[in-house]
């Protein structure tokens, strides 16, 4: 019991209407990585919350090295040396490093110290990071070393890091894993929340698995298959979708040098993006955030026009044809951001069935809608794709993240495309989902339909796609089938060393 | 503490429970404010919203102003409301109106003194025509320049102003009128005068309108996809240019709508209750259409009714100046306060409101 760091015994905390945490005990040792797995909504952050002090616990206490341990807020965490890497980052674009790091302590030392400290920090941890750029300059990853470092500062023993992988290309990721090793070395305790279940095999040392805010078991990940895991979590076995090699057809959709100025200040320029995707194809596009899905789906669902000859579907140009116009064609899309994008929040479910399935799913006629026929078809997406709601006539934005995602995901599918573009198509939805709509995904391809799969999630694009390209900086990679690949070249592809790109010149 | 806790669903009941609320709001602290003013409170908001009505005297005479006034706020009310559906802030309806009037007028005038049916009808389609032109001027600039329409809207209120000031002393004069501003009656011209069509009722070609205009709305809105896709831009601009509605396109419809109806609001008026092109014409039943708009929850019926209770304390106010000496001002005010107890009671539509004790440790 001695190398106890902090041990978590009976928490309760139920907010009205869910329990979020139910009794939840489970201990962390020093120098222990320690993983926290569970689905969306099984009561991760809430217990993670409750920890750091953002959140008091119902029932239950904890103990930190053996004396008891209720923060108040963060910074009785950050006393009792408890730091937190969140998910979402709070720094100012327009300060530099150390600036950003200055503002999150109580009695910062002067700038030239502080920078010096940080270069420190930055060489030990072999986390490359000048206190002097400015953070809006940085990208995803670096920003995440800010993070970091802000909470190394403090020589924490206990790190919390909430699925910090999420915004890091795989070069990125085993830099990220070398610091957490280093830490571990010196004692430093760390846990891990994730839902990637290869990283906390390779990672994690112990791995408490939370369901409904119920803890439902421990394992050690080295010892079990990622499937294991995954089955725990879950609490049934759920099937992995299996791509079936059918005969590729005709090519549906080229893009040929799709070239387009960046949508505003913060939007990226597409640069020559060529593709072609095949019937009965899927092709993944991988990248980290920000680099052209947003714009590259767009170019493809006609919101914004490309210039003519950029774009060919069934061997015409459509590149100056609108969205309705495409969905006539057969060519139908699926933005990533859910709420406001691909769906009205404030619209009911009915409403927002309209808002694709108009045309092709007959649903007006003579500029009238049928609003019988509309609620039949949102009530046969959310049958069929086992959206959880009470019925068809409730808002977008009352549903679960998970659950609009399959309504949004669905309502494109059983509109039957030739073409499917999808971005993040299981974005922040639980495991069981995420593989109904992947296997949907490869169902519509077994069809003949041909997809292109726009995600960050490499596990999912390596899980369906035929073949693969990565965007950086709004250009395209070369695609290669995904056979052919290992996670070293797909990096190199996602960080922008084409490689392979002069062979395929004249493509 | 107070809270607002957002509500997964908007709430019915609070939708249609505020404009009650925001009444009865107003009824309060509007008699606070006549009180103040050294007038009997009670009395003052008898003589605004029951003696219109009931009053043994003066009822005769102020019940059918009721739907001389509800008529054009009502029609350019509802104009207003698909717009405001988009998010398209049509700000100058009172400019459309009244360039509705002189279009109209203009093209009766010139036919003067022709004795047909058809004339009528031409000057309503001229009205609308005038209303619609002056609403594209905002429209365009918005689509070319990325205006802000709110702006445009209003300023282009003021140069109608104008226009109608130069209508009614120079090209629209009326040429037997020794002189005076103001342009030839119509009411003296029987085939195009817009006289009431029931005696004693108030109801003429514009309420009749007005109420054609409700339901049309209702039907655009509820089931038409034009009306879907208005409700889309208004709700998320986003996810309606990737159902493949065009911005431009919307923005073109709705000022169009609002500024035709407002326009054929105008010309009603000009060729019915005011009679005559003339400086002072228009009366403001462009702003107070906001007004109603909003009070009517952008809803076709909610305007019927929001007009005809607008329409009621018009009538009631002028009776409150006449029978109290209420200052004319405070009588704006007690519309301002309407709108702005409604926009406040709003929230209680999409948020609860908790009552929170510390939380316990």
């Amino acid at each position: 019991m001695a190398d106890t760091l902090l041990s978590i015994r009976g928490l309760t905390k139920a907010y009205p209407g869910v329990v979020a945490n139910d009794d939840v005990s489970f201990d962390i040792m020093k120098g222990e990585i320690h993983a926290l797995l569970g689905e969306n909504g099984a009561g991760k952050s809430t217990l993670v919350k409750m920890i750091f002090g953002l959140v008091k616990p119902d029932k239950g206490e904890m103990l930190l090295d053996g004396a008891a341990y209720a923060p108040g807020k963060p910074s009785d965490a950050r006393l009792s040396g408890v730091a937190m890497v969140f998910q979402h980052f709070s720094l100012f674009d327009a300060l530099d490093v150390a600036e950003n790091v200055a503002l999150g302590m109580e009695t910062p030392p002067p700038m030239r110290d502080l920078a010096r400290q940080i270069k420190e920090v930055s060489e030990t941890y072999g986390l490359p990071l000048d206190p002097y750029r400015v953070v809006g300059t940085l990208s995803a990853g670096e920003r995440q070393r800010v993070e970091i470092i802000r909470c190394l500062l403090q020589n924490p023993r206990l790190l919390i890091m909430d699925e910090p992988t999420s915004v890091l290309t795989p070069q990125e990721v085993d830099i990220l894993f070398e610091t957490l090793r280093k830490l571990k070395s010196e004692g430093t305790s760390i846990l891990y929340i994730s839902h990637k279940l290869e990283e906390i095999r390779t990672l994690c040392d112990e791995a408490t698995i939370l369901r409904l805010g119920k803890k439902v078991g421990t394992c050690t990940p080295r010892e079990v298959t990622a499937r294991q895991m995954a089955e725990m979590m879950v609490g049934s076995s759920f099937l992995t979708p299996e791509p079936k090699a059918t005969e590729k057809g005709a090519v549906l959709l080229k893009c040929d040098k799709l070239s387009m100025p960046a949508p505003g200040a913060f939007g990226t320029p597409l640069r020559e993006i060529s593709l072609e995707v095949r019937a009965g194809e899927v092709l993944g596009i991988g990248g980290v955030a920000g680099n052209g899905q947003d714009e590259l789906l767009m170019a493809l669902s006609g919101e914004r026009l490309a210039p003519k000859g950029a774009i060919w579907f069934k061997g015409g140009d459509i590149s100056r044809d609108g969205p309705m116009k495409r969905r006539d064609a057969g060519l139908l899309s699926g933005p990533e951001e859910r709420l406001g994008h691909a769906a009205a929040p404030n619209m009911s479910l009915t409403e927002n069935a309209v808002l694709t399935g108009a045309r092709r799913k007959g649903l007006v006629s003579n500029g009238f809608i049928d609003w019988g026929k509309a609620k039949g078809f949102a009530e046969e997406v959310i049958a069929r794709f086992d959206v959880r709601t009470p019925g068809p006539g409730v808002a977008a934005r009352a549903l679960s993240g998970g659950n609009l995602q399959k309504y949004v995901v669905g309502r494109e599918i059983l509109q039957a495309p030739d073409v499917f573009v999808v971005n993040q198509p299981t974005w922040g939805v639980d495991a069981a989902a995420a593989a109904a709509i992947r296997q949907a995904l490869l169902d519509l391809a077994a069809k003949g339909a041909a997809i292109i799969c726009i995600s960050q999630d490499l596990d999912e694009l390596m899980e369906i796609s035929d073949r693969f390209g990565a965007l950086n900086e709004g250009r395209l990679s070369p695609t290669r089938a995904v056979a052919e690949l290992d996670i070293e070249k797909i990096g190199l592809m996602m960080g922008g060393a084409h490689d392979m790109e002069v062979a395929h010149v004249d493509g | 503490m107070i809270r607002l806790e957002k509500r997964p669903n908007p709430s019915r009941l609070w939708t249609a429970l505020t404009p009650v609320l925001a009444v009865v709001l107003t009824m309060l602290v509007g008699g606070i404010m006549f009180a103040l003013l050294g007038k009997p409170p009670l009395e003052a908001i008898r003589t605004i919203f029951w003696d219109p009505l009931f009053h043994p005297q003066f009822a005769g005479y102020s019940r059918p102003q009721l739907l001389v006034k509800a008529g054009p706020l009502i029609l350019i009310a509802i104009g207003l409301s698909v717009g405001f559906r988009a998010g398209i802030w049509n700000i100058g309806a009172e400019g459309q109106y009244i360039m509705g009037a002189v279009c109209g007028a203009a093209v009766g005038l010139a036919f003067y003194p022709a004795d047909t049916w058809l004339l009528f009808p031409l000057m309503a389609i001229a009205g609308a025509l005038g209303g619609w032109a002056w609403a594209m001027i905002p429209a365009f600039l918005k689509t070319r320049f990325g205006t802000n329409e709110i702006l445009v809207s209003l300023m282009l209120v003021y140069v109608a102003e104008n226009i109608l000031a130069s209508a009614s002393a120079g090209w629209l004069r009326n040429p037997e009128g020794m002189g005076f501003p103001g342009s030839r009656n119509f009411k003296q011209w029987a085939s195009v005068y817009n006289d009431e069509l029931v005696i004693n009722t108030g109801m003429h070609w514009g309420v009749v309108a007005a109420f054609i205009a409700v339901i049309a709305a209702y039907v655009l809105m509820a089931r038409h996809i034009q009306g879907f896709n208005i409700r889309l831009t208004g709700e998320a601009p986003r996810a309606a240019r990737f159902s493949g509605v065009s911005p431009a396109r919307i923005i073109f419809l709705c000022l169009g709508i609002s500024g035709a109806l407002a326009g054929m609001a105008g010309l009603f008026e000009v060729t019915g209750p005011a009679g005559q092109i003339s400086i002072d014409f228009n009366s403001g039943y462009g702003f107070t259409a906001i007004i109603v708009a909003f009070l009517g929850r952008l809803n076709p019926f909610g305007i019927l009714l929001a007009g005809l209770l607008m329409a009621l304390t018009y009538i009631g106010g002028e009776l409150a100046q006449l029978m109290l000496g209420l200052p004319g001002a405070s009588i704006q005010l007690f519309q301002g306060m309407l709108l702005f107890f409604l926009l406040a009671t709003d929230v209680f539509t999409n948020y609860r409101v908790r009552l929170t004790g510390r939380e316990v440790a």
